[in-house]
């Protein structure tokens, strides 16, 4: 699991490099280009998706949604955290 | 309109056939539903069904769109936590041969009345045969365990219905009457016992009060009889049933260790429950030289070549296994070791393969497929034809 | 490779984070059978996750009455993945299990999650008679038009023209609009969405499954590996992609009394260039549902 928190909305985008397939929905998808893939693989062999622009995200639930394998979601942030949206 | 209602149990004496008492039997046992789908000889059962099961307030009996539903419908109800009834006849049995093997593998409890036609195919419609014994057994791919249990009059038709609910409640797989044609339509004497001695068995749960979801519906690893307990949707367990090869908690695992101790699991639960199965029929085998094994309707066409032979002073005796499947190996041996044997079926030859494999020698096979029950006479004429040798 | 990696900005990495993250449908995912026997990018995880959502997000039915059954197939495995009570029955008989325990305990919602081969070609009989009685269950069909499990045969959806396994020179027979099954046989809901439109989706089960009688719902998804590579439309991405592209919303009203407004128009060499999609049917006098009507039936027996 890796856990990306946005600086300002302090929200969080989790990527489980042990589910993930490596398929590039969420990728492919994000309409603000801020996931691509692992250099590394994972146990399975896959490339994995990762958060590579976390400042970029707008918080928009389109990687959650088209992953087949629970791979990637957001993390809500709690109200301690000041979050703006 | 206002019906009342009706009770469950008919107490009294009767003049009936054989698909009455083997639907009286199921309402008797507490059936909830009723799935099927007519056809000769059944049919009968079916409508019967129809008009009793709402009266008593059963749920209903349902005519659904073929067989394949009924018994995939039965198992369903099953798991919701029914006791189900289905019956069907020749082309309807095969139909729901795969769904059988659905009910074997995940161990579902249900009782299939299979009225047994001429066939093959379309066959003779509504006259009877015997020739479905070895469909019961190896009808559905795969290796599975058996309980099959044949009536021979209609008071046995009720009791061994009841006998079928209770063998597969408690052993959590599906149980086989394979009557005939002519035991289902006979009328003869029936005597329905009251509600309090009729011995109602239904299948065990898991513990009260234990942590549901640590529940396993496949493990009997604790359980003596091999029989897991069995939890019901709506229940809060969470349970999960498949087909395929699967763990205690019944999910698919394609794993060669986990087949072979699923499988032969299935299979010791029906070998050392042995005791609970109906014990054959045996007449004036004590002595006999000769004896035949028959069922159904050909051991009553039996029983009167016997009685015949006996007052000519041959020394003849039937064996009628009640319990077809497993075959009651036990108590046969003995009795095959001594006599000479016959085997009396309305069929090409059937039930003769598991007798000659037990008695482990040839038998004299009298055979009669056309729809009518052996003739006594032909039998007697094996009979005497043994005895001169 | 080398640059991109310099690109990835790792300041916004929490090491140590405050709580423990979980996937918001983990408690509803049967944690032993995961991973999925899935393909990378299978349309049939995306279902799975819209209905998870739509049950913990959209639809109030307590989780204890709901169970999942599906068939054999690809898409047969999705129950065994949802930690609900469910069954994973034989090929094409989902729906007459499900019957079997709607009618043996009524308060129980059945869902049915089963491929296109599963419940329109070998089990399109008990499809028809679920929707003739009206029986209160919702069927989620992931129509991927062809038979995945089992390689890539033509399925009674593979549109004229198509490649697969079995039509190597392009499918011949006609496909079935399942909407139009559906709808002539007494379905009280009818939804079709592809995977591309997940809230769509999600919502649109949500409502079915809170419609008391039949509801069903048909998913166009993506079998890149099969379906998708033998009629040249790319991975699960370009599929998904196209998806986008060929959907074309219609409701109750646009498509009046012509069904064939529905139909899903396939072009080889091109790949799906319409695809209606949107609740297409929606019964608000809903007739009453089978087991209430049983209840009623019997009500004289006193
Ligand atoms: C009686 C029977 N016939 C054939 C099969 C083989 N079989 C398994 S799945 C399947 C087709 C599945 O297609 P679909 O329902 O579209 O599921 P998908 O894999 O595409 O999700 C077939 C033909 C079977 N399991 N049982
Ligand atoms: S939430 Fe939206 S913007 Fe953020 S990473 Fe996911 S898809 Fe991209
Ligand atoms: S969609 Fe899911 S499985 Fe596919 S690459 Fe993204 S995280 Fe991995
Ligand atoms: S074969 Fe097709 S339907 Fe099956 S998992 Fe792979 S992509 Fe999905
Ligand atoms: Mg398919």
């Amino acid at each position: 699991m890796e856990v990306h928190q946005h600086p300002e909305k302090k929200h969080y985008i989790i990527t489980d490099e042990s589910r993930c397939k490596g398929c590039g929905l969420c990728i492919e998808f994000c309409p603000k280009d801020c996931l691509g893939y692992s250099v590394e693989i994972n146990e399975k062999g896959w490339r994995v998706s990762k958060m590579h622009r976390m400042k970029d995200c707008i918080k928009c639930y389109m990687c959650e949604r088209m992953c087949p394998d629970f791979a990637i979601f957001i993390g809500e942030n709690t109200k301690e955290e000041g979050a703006k949206d | 309109m206002v019906v009342k209602r009706q009770p469950k149990v008919l107490t009294g004496t009767y003049f009936k056939n054989g698909n009455w008492a083997m639907v009286e039997g199921a309402i008797a046992s507490g059936i909830a539903e009723f799935f099927a789908y007519p056809i000769s000889p059944a049919s009968e059962i079916v409508e019967y069904v129809s008009y009793r099961l709402p009266a008593v307030g059963g749920k209903a009996a349902f005519i659904v769109e073929d067989e394949i539903a009924s018994i995939n419908m039965c198992i369903g109800a099953s798991w919701a936590g029914s006791k189900v009834l289905t019956a069907t006849s020749g082309p309807g049995f095969s139909l729901k041969q795969e769904g059988l093997g659905l009910a074997y593998m995940t161990e579902t409890p249900l009782v299939c009345l299979n009225v047994q036609r001429g066939g093959p195919s379309t066959g003779l419609p509504t006259f009877s045969a015997q020739g479905d014994y070895m469909q019961v057994q190896f009808g559905s791919h795969g290796d599975y365990p058996v309980i099959a249990l044949t009536p021979w009059s209609v008071q046995e038709c009720f009791v061994l219905t009841i006998e079928a609910f209770n063998i597969s409640e408690r052993l959590r797989t599906p149980v086989i009457i394979l009557a005939d044609g002519e035991v289902s339509r006979m009328m003869e004497q029936v005597t329905i016992p009251k509600e309090e001695e009729i011995e109602v068995i239904n299948r065990k749960g898991p513990k009260q009060g234990i942590d549901k979801t640590k529940f396993k519906q496949f493990d009997a690893s604790d359980q003596e009889d091999l029989v897991p307990p069995m939890a019901h949707f709506g229940e809060g367990y969470k349970i999960f049933g498949t087909g395929l090869t699967h763990t205690e908690d019944g999910i698919p695992k394609l794993d060669e260790d986990l087949h072979i101790e699923l499988i032969d699991r299935i299979y010791k639960k029906v070998e050392i429950n042995s005791h609970l199965y109906p014990e054959a029929h045996t007449y004036m085998v004590d002595d006999a030289e000769i004896v035949i094994i028959s069922t159904g309707i050909s051991a009553r066409a039996s029983l009167e070549a016997v009685l015949e032979a006996r007052e000519e002073g041959i020394k003849v005796g039937l064996f009628r296994p009640i319990t077809v499947w497993p075959f009651p190996r036990d108590e046969f041996e003995p009795l095959a070791k001594k006599a000479d044997l016959i085997v009396v079926e309305m069929s090409m030859g059937q039930l003769i393969w598991p007798v000659e494999r037990y008695a482990r020698k040839e038998c004299t096979l009298v055979k009669r497929i056309g729809g009518t029950p052996p003739d006594p006479k032909n039998i007697l004429k094996a009979i005497k034809k043994l005895a001169k040798k | 490779m080398a640059e991109q990696s310099k690109k990835i900005d790792k300041s916004t990495i929490i090491e140590k984070p405050i709580k423990e993250f979980q996937h918001p449908q983990e408690s509803l995912l049967r944690k032993k059978a995961i991973p999925t026997i899935y393909c990378p990018g299978c349309g049939i995880g995306t279902t799975i996750n819209a209905f998870l959502e739509a049950i913990s997000k959209y639809c109030q039915i307590p989780h204890d009455q709901i169970f999942v059954v599906s068939g054999i197939g690809c898409t047969g495995r999705a129950s065994g993945y949802v930690n609900l009570d469910g069954f994973h029955a034989i090929h094409g008989r989902a729906i007459p299990f499900a019957s079997g325990v709607e009618i043996a305990k009524p308060p129980m919602k059945p869902v049915i999650i089963s491929g296109d081969g599963d419940l329109f070609s070998i089990g399109l009989g008990h499809f028809a008679h679920a929707a003739r009685r009206n029986i209160d269950m919702t069927v989620i069909c992931v129509n991927n038009a062809i038979y995945g499990l089992t390689g890539g045969q033509d399925a009674p959806t593979t549109p004229v023209g198509a490649k697969s396994r079995t039509t190597p020179y392009g499918k011949i027979s006609f496909p079935f609009n399942l909407s139009h099954i559906a709808i002539a046989n007494g379905a009280t809901f009818c939804a079709r969405y592809t995977v591309y439109e997940y809230v769509q989706l999600s919502k649109a089960i949500a409502r079915g499954m809170n419609h008391q009688g039949f509801s069903f719902i048909e998913v166009i998804s993506n079998c890149h590996v099969h379906f998708g590579r033998r009629n040249n439309l790319g991975d699960a991405i370009a599929m998904r992609q196209m998806f986008k592209k060929a959907r074309k919303r219609m409701n109750e009203k646009d498509i009046g009394l012509d069904i064939h407004k529905t139909d899903i128009i396939f072009e080889a060499g091109k790949g799906f260039t319409k695809i209606p999609t949107g609740i297409f049917l929606e019964e608000r006098d809903e007739p009453e549902e089978f087991s209430e009507r049983i209840i009623d039936a019997y009500e004289f027996i006193k």
